[in-house]
C-alpha cells in the first residue's frame, strides 16, 4: 500500500481531478495543485481547505502554469517538491482537452496541438521527474490516459494516438521504475459526465460520474496498480475491440 | 431529456447550460432562464418549456466554513449530502432536511423546505444567514434577512424567480453523534393521531406520521397509521457501524408497478411492520432519508410518472379537512404509497412564497391516470381551497392559478422582484 499523504495534482480544475484533490483533502493529504486557470484553481483551493481542515492554507496548495508549455515544467516541479518538503508521495498528470476531430482532420497544425497537450507534454513531464523518484526509490507516478488510447477510431483517433503514446510511455517507465521500488499507474477512464464530454449524449449506463473514477483512481494509486480501467466493466469492452480483427474494424462506424 | 423527480409533464428546454464558475455572466437571454439542481422537486417548478436551464450541480465547492459557530458558506449546487457528509464528523448537522438528501443548497432555499423538525426548528431559510444572488443585468446582491430583508424574503421560497442563488451561508445545529434516538407507534384513528401528536411534538424534535389511505381502522374510518418520533442521540450506540443499503430501481418497467392491488398490500404491509414504542438508536439516514436508500424509486411507475398531492391546512380547519382529504382519497380507491401527515410548528416560513405556515401538512402520490387522478385532485383542491390551505408548489403539477392565489396571497408582492429574465413552467402556469 502507498501512502498518499502528499500528492501533486497537474491539471487540478479538471472534474475527475477535482474529485481526486477533494477525496484525498477529506484523507489529510497534503496537496499541490496546479491549473491553467487562476480563478478556478482558487477557488478549487478554498473548496479543498474546507474538506481538509486547512483554514490556514499550509497543507493545501497550488500555482497556477500552462502545463502544455514544456519550459515551464521545471518551475513547477520545483515548486512542487518545495511546498511539500522534498517528500513527494505521488503524482497525477490529469491535465488534457477533447480535440475536435473533425477540425484535427482539416489542419495538420490542430493536429499536432492536440498530440502535444494529451500526449507529448505530459511525457515531457514525465521524463523529468522520473530520476527524481527513481533516485528516492518509492512513491507513484500516475496519469489519465483514456481508452481511446487502445484502439484508434475514426471519430477520435488524434485523441487516441495521444493517449495511446503516453500509456506505451508509461509502460516503459513501469518496467525501469519497477527495480527502484515506484509505482507507475495508467489510468484509463471510459465515458464520464464532465464538462470535457458536455454536449455528448450521456444517458446510458457506461457513462460515469467523476466522483466513481476519482474513487478508483485513489484506490489504483494507493495499491499501486498497473493498469486501471475505470469503471472496470471497460476492460471487458477494450478487450473485445482490441480483439476485433483489423479488417473488419476499418468497416466499422465507432 | 431533462424531468422534474415525478417526470410529469416531459417537455422541451431551447438551452441547457452548464455553470461551473461562479460570477460567470448568464447565457444572453433571448429565453427566459431557470437553475436547476438535481430536480427532486415535481412538476414544473423546475422546468422551463421552450426557454434556458442553468444547471447548478457543478457549482458544488465550498467556500469557509467556522468550525467553532457551525456556519458555513458553499456554492449553491453543493448537495445536501455532501454537506452532511462533510458536517456530521465534525458534530453539526444540517438544520433543516427534507425527506431526501439528494437536494443542492439553492434548491432547498427557493423551495425553503421543511423537514421532520418543522414544529421544532422551521424551514430551511430560517437558517439561512446570507446569500448571493446573481441577477440577469450581471448585478450580484448580497441577500441577508437584516440587511436586505426583502430580498431574502423574496429569494427564500422564491422558486429560483429572483435571479440565480450562487452561494448560500447556513447555520448547522450542534449534535455529538450521526444517531438518533427514535420510536414509532400504531394509532387507529386520525383522532388518536391529534391526540399522540400533542403529546410527543413538546419533547420530540422530529415527528413525522404515515397513514393508511387504503384500509380503515377498527372503527370503520381511514386514518390509521403510524406515529414516529426522534431526537438526536447524545451518545451513539455500542455497535455504532452503520452501511447504508444501496439498492437501486434499475429500469423503467414497462407499466407503473403501483396498480390498487399492489398498493393495498403496501398499505397493509407499511401498518404491520414492527413498531418500537421505546426510543432506541436509529442512524440518521434510515430516519431522515428511507427512500434514499432506493436509488431512482420513481422508476417504479413507470414512464408515465406520477404526481405528489402536498396541501397544507390552517390550524382551525386541520382536523375535519384531513379526514375530508382522507376520505376522498380512499373513495376514490386511487390510494397514494405513502401518505405522510405532518403538523407544523406556529410559525410561517421566512419567504414570501413559503409553504411551511401553521397548521398540518398531508402529502399524498399517486401514479398518472389521467382524468380519473385529475378528478381526484379537483375534489382534493376544493376541500384544500375551502379549509383556506395552500399546495406546496416543489409538488405541483396542475394547481389553478386561483389555488395558487389564494394560498400565497403575497404573490404579487412576489412577483416585483422576480428577474426579468427569469421563468418557470410553474410560474407561467400559475400568473397566467
Amino acid at each position: 500500500m502507498n501512502r498518499l499523504q502528499s500528492v501533486v495534482i497537474l491539471g487540478a480544475t479538471s472534474a475527475i481531478a477535482t474529485a481526486v484533490a477533494r477525496e484525498l483533502a477529506e484523507h489529510g493529504a497534503r496537496l499541490f495543485l496546479i491549473a491553467r486557470d487562476g480563478e478556478r484553481l482558487e477557488t478549487l483551493l478554498q473548496d479543498l481547505r474546507v474538506r481538509g481542515d486547512d483554514a490556514s492554507g499550509t497543507r493545501i496548495l497550488g500555482t497556477t502554469a500552462d502545463l502544455a508549455d514544456i519550459d515551464a515544467h521545471a518551475d513547477v516541479w520545483a515548486q512542487a517538491q518545495e511546498a511539500l518538503g522534498n517528500n513527494i508521495d505521488a503524482v497525477l498528470l490529469a491535465w488534457g482537452t477533447l480535440p475536435d476531430q473533425e477540425a484535427c482532420n482539416a489542419s495538420v497544425a490542430t493536429t499536432l496541438e492536440a498530440i502535444h497537450v494529451n500526449g507529448t507534454s505530459g511525457i515531457a513531464f514525465l521524463a523529468r521527474i522520473a530520476p527524481d523518484f527513481e533516485q528516492r526509490g518509492r512513491g507513484v507516478i500516475a496519469a489519465i490516459g483514456s481508452v481511446a488510447g487502445d484502439r484508434g477510431r475514426q471519430s477520435n483517433y488524434v485523441y487516441g494516438t495521444a493517449k495511446g503514446m503516453l500509456a506505451t510511455y508509461l509502460q516503459g517507465l513501469r518496467n525501469r521504475l519497477f527495480f527502484s521500488g515506484v509505482d507507475v499507474v495508467t489510468i484509463k477512464p471510459g465515458f464520464v459526465r464532465t464538462p470535457m464530454t458536455e454536449g455528448f449524449n450521456r444517458a446510458g449506463a457506461l457513462w460515469a460520474e467523476p466522483e466513481t473514477v476519482a474513487r478508483g483512481i485513489v484506490k489504483a494509486m494507493r495499491r499501486g496498480s498497473d493498469v486501471a480501467y475505470l469503471p472496470w466493466i471497460w476492460w471487458g469492452i477494450m478487450t473485445v475491440i482490441r480483439l476485433i480483427p483489423e479488417y473488419l474494424f476499418k468497416r466499422l462506424k465507432l | 431529456m431533462t424531468t422534474s423527480w415525478n417526470r410529469i409533464p416531459r417537455v422541451a428546454h431551447a438551452a441547457e447550460v452548464t455553470l461551473n464558475r461562479r460570477g460567470q455572466p448568464l447565457p444572453g437571454a433571448s429565453h427566459p432562464l431557470l437553475a436547476y439542481g438535481l430536480g427532486r422537486s415535481y412538476g414544473d417548478v423546475c422546468l422551463n418549456p421552450g426557454g434556458s436551464l442553468l444547471h447548478t450541480r457543478d457549482l458544488d465547492r465550498f467556500i469557509a466554513f467556522d468550525p467553532d459557530t457551525g456556519r458555513i458558506t458553499a456554492e449553491a449546487g453543493l448537495t445536501l449530502d455532501d454537506l452532511l457528509r462533510f458536517a456530521v464528523p465534525r458534530g453539526w448537522f444540517v438544520p433543516v432536511v427534507p425527506g431526501t438528501r439528494f437536494v443542492t443548497l439553492g434548491g432547498a432555499v427557493a423551495n425553503d423546505v421543511h423537514g421532520k423538525n418543522h414544529h421544532h426548528a422551521g424551514s430551511f431559510g430560517e437558517h439561512v444567514r446570507a446569500l448571493t444572488l446573481r441577477r440577469s443585468n450581471g448585478e450580484c446582491l448580497e441577500v441577508t434577512p437584516d440587511g436586505t430583508p426583502d430580498w431574502f424574503a423574496a429569494t427564500v421560497g422564491g422558486l429560483g424567480l429572483t435571479g440565480l442563488i450562487e452561494t448560500v451561508t447556513l447555520q448547522l445545529i450542534p449534535v455529538r453523534t450521526p444517531w438518533m434516538r427514535a420510536w414509532s407507534q400504531r394509532f387507529d384513528s386520525l383522532d388518536e393521531f391529534w391526540e399522540l401528536d400533542a403529546r410527543a411534538e413538546r419533547e420530540w424534535p422530529y415527528t413525522v406520521a404515515w397513514i393508511d389511505c387504503l384500509n380503515p381502522g377498527p372503527r370503520g374510518e381511514i386514518g390509521r397509521g403510524i406515529y414516529s418520533g426522534a431526537r438526536h442521540a447524545t451518545t451513539a450506540p455500542a455497535r455504532n457501524q452503520y452501511r447504508e443499503p444501496r439498492r437501486a430501481i434499475p429500469l423503467d418497467p414497462p407499466v407503473s408497478l403501483v396498480n390498487r392491488v399492489t398498493l393495498r398490500l403496501f398499505n397493509q404491509l407499511y401498518y404491520r411492520q414492527s413498531v418500537h414504542p421505546t426510543a432506541r438508536a436509529v442512524h440518521h439516514l434510515p430516519w431522515l432519508f428511507p427512500l434514499d436508500a432506493i436509488r431512482h424509486w420513481n422508476r417504479i411507475y413507470g414512464y408515465k410518472g406520477f404526481y405528489q398531492y402536498q396541501c397544507v391546512l390552517p390550524p382551525h380547519a386541520q382536523k375535519d379537512g384531513m379526514q375530508a382529504l382522507l376520505d376522498a382519497v380512499a373513495a376514490s380507491g386511487q390510494g397514494s404509497f405513502l401518505a405522510v401527515l405532518k403538523r407544523f410548528g406556529d410559525r410561517a416560513g421566512p419567504g414570501m412564497l413559503s409553504f411551511p405556515r401553521p397548521g398540518a401538512t398531508l402529502a399524498l402520490d399517486f401514479p398518472e391516470r389521467g382524468n380519473e387522478t385529475e378528478h381526484l385532485f379537483r375534489r382534493l383542491d376544493r376541500i384544500v381551497q375551502e379549509a383556506g390551505g395552500a399546495l406546496y408548489p416543489a409538488k405541483d403539477a396542475r394547481m389553478s392559478p386561483e389555488l395558487f392565489r389564494s394560498g400565497f396571497p403575497r404573490w404579487e408582492e412576489f412577483a416585483s422582484f422576480v428577474d426579468s429574465e427569469f421563468s418557470s413552467g410553474f410560474w407561467r402556469r400559475v400568473t397566467k
